[in-house]
């Protein structure tokens, strides 16, 4: 499964077959910061991946007084 | 996981409400929340004429679009800070949604305006570049406002810029800054009237509303964002709010019920700066004292002054880059 990360922008293979929380606790994300993605649609994180899928990991903290 | 509403596969996980919603749900529980803020606050009616503030990010152009779908006189400012390809992403963002939804943008650049940009403030200036930026951004939002007669300023911050804010005010006790961190700022001499209609949303609902709306926001962080300290409190609270769905809300939203009202504000007096005439408690007001430190100039009054040694000093010993200075023109 290809996952694709943000800021900077990188790609990491990662085994699927599993929940998408597993596979961001793996990662050391937490799900509540980053919008997950795949193939398009946004999914939550109990959502089960495939090997097959493509995930897009998308940050969603900004900084910066604004 | 199901939608709260109408029971079909979720794809937005609010853990805070202890609720789900699916992608053709949650936009109009979004606007809801936007619609109550508005309301709870009366910020503006079918009659203002509303200035966006927006950047070309999720927050701002996820606001700019309930507005203009909700019917409100919506105008978009972007304001062009200058920082590289950043910023001319970003202005390309804002642009191309202003022309999909055929709304009015205006756009100002700061160097064009005002003869410096942000990396060179950065450098230049003795605040943070975060700050002299936000201190920017303020001015010239007012400005322009003023000058295209706008009733209101809107802005895309949302409950996790605002919690953040309010945690580094309290960590310092910044207690005037504290007592003014409201969702509204009544307009007053020269200032004109601000509003935070995103203040119930989190950063996550503000990002998956704009995602589901199609909305092409710039996803990349800004580059000079490296230690910056908003960024550090908001990462402190997600710890927090990680084990405890909610703190977040409870902070802010609880403060707005409970805890403003406990901290008095101050009536500062104000009168025109000597410089550009826009109110100020001193003889020359923040912006033009940073601007004439960055721009190595003596600031032109009646009588001649230069940038006073301690605004260097409150500046860096303060990092003021979390106070939101935005209110009546704060000084020191
Ligand atoms: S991160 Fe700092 S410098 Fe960059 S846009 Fe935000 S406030 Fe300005
Ligand atoms: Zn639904
Ligand atoms: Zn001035």
């Amino acid at each position: 499964m290809k996952v694709k990360l943000r800021n900077p922008d990188r790609q990491v293979d990662l085994p699927g077959g599993r929940p998408i929380r597993e596979v961001l606790d793996e990662l050391g994300i937490d799900g509540d910061t980053v919008l997950v993605i795949r193939d398009g649609e946004l999914v939550t994180r109990h959502e089960q991946v495939g090997d097959d899928d493509e995930l897009e990991v998308r940050p969603v903290i900004s900084g910066g007084s604004r | 996981m199901r939608c709260k509403r109408c029971r079909g596969p979720a794809v937005v996980e609010v853990r805070r409400h202890n609720a789900a919603f699916c992608k053709e749900c949650f936009p109009g529980v979004f606007t809801e929340q936007v619609r109550k803020a508005i309301r709870r606050f009366e910020m503006f009616g079918r009659d203002d004429r509303v200035l966006v503030a927006v950047s070309g990010g999720k927050d701002s152009l996820a606001l700019w679009d309930v507005l203009l779908d909700l019917g409100y006189d919506a105008t978009g400012l972007y304001l062009g800070l200058g920082i590289g390809e950043y910023s001319d992403r970003s202005h390309d963002a804002t642009e191309a949604f202003a022309r999909e939804r055929g709304a009015e943008l205006r756009v100002v650049d700061l160097a064009d305006e005002y003869g410096y940009d942000i990396p060179t403030a950065g450098r230049e200036g003795s605040r943070s570049t975060c700050a002299v930026c936000g201190l920017s951004k303020r001015y010239a939002f007012n400005a322009a406002a003023l000058d295209g007669d706008f009733d209101v300023i809107a802005t895309g911050h949302n409950l996790d810029d605002e919690a953040a804010t309010l945690l580094g005010n309290t960590l310092r006790w910044n207690t005037d800054f504290i007592a003014r961190q409201s969702p509204l700022l009544p307009g007053r001499d020269g200032f004109v009237k601000k509003v935070k209609p995103l203040h119930r949303l989190s950063e996550l609902e503000t990002a998956a509303f704009a995602f589901l709306r199609g909305i092409d926001y710039v996803v990349e962080e800004c580059p000079l964002v490296a230690g910056n300290t908003q960024l550090r409190y908001k990462e402190a609270m997600n710890a927090i709010e990680a084990t405890s769905p909610g703190t977040k809300a409870q902070f802010f939203l609880g403060y707005l019920d409970r805890g403003m009202p406990l901290f008095a504000q101050d009536d500062v007096v104000l009168r025109p700066c000597e410089s550009c005439g826009h109110p100020t408690t001193g003889r020359f007001c923040a912006f033009c004292r940073a601007r004439a430190q960055v721009l190595d100039r003596r600031l032109e009054g009646p009588g001649i002054e230069e940038v006073p040694d301690e605004d260097r000093d409150v500046a860096r010993s303060l990092s003021d880059e979390v106070m939101p200075v935005e209110i009546y023109g704060r000084t020191t």
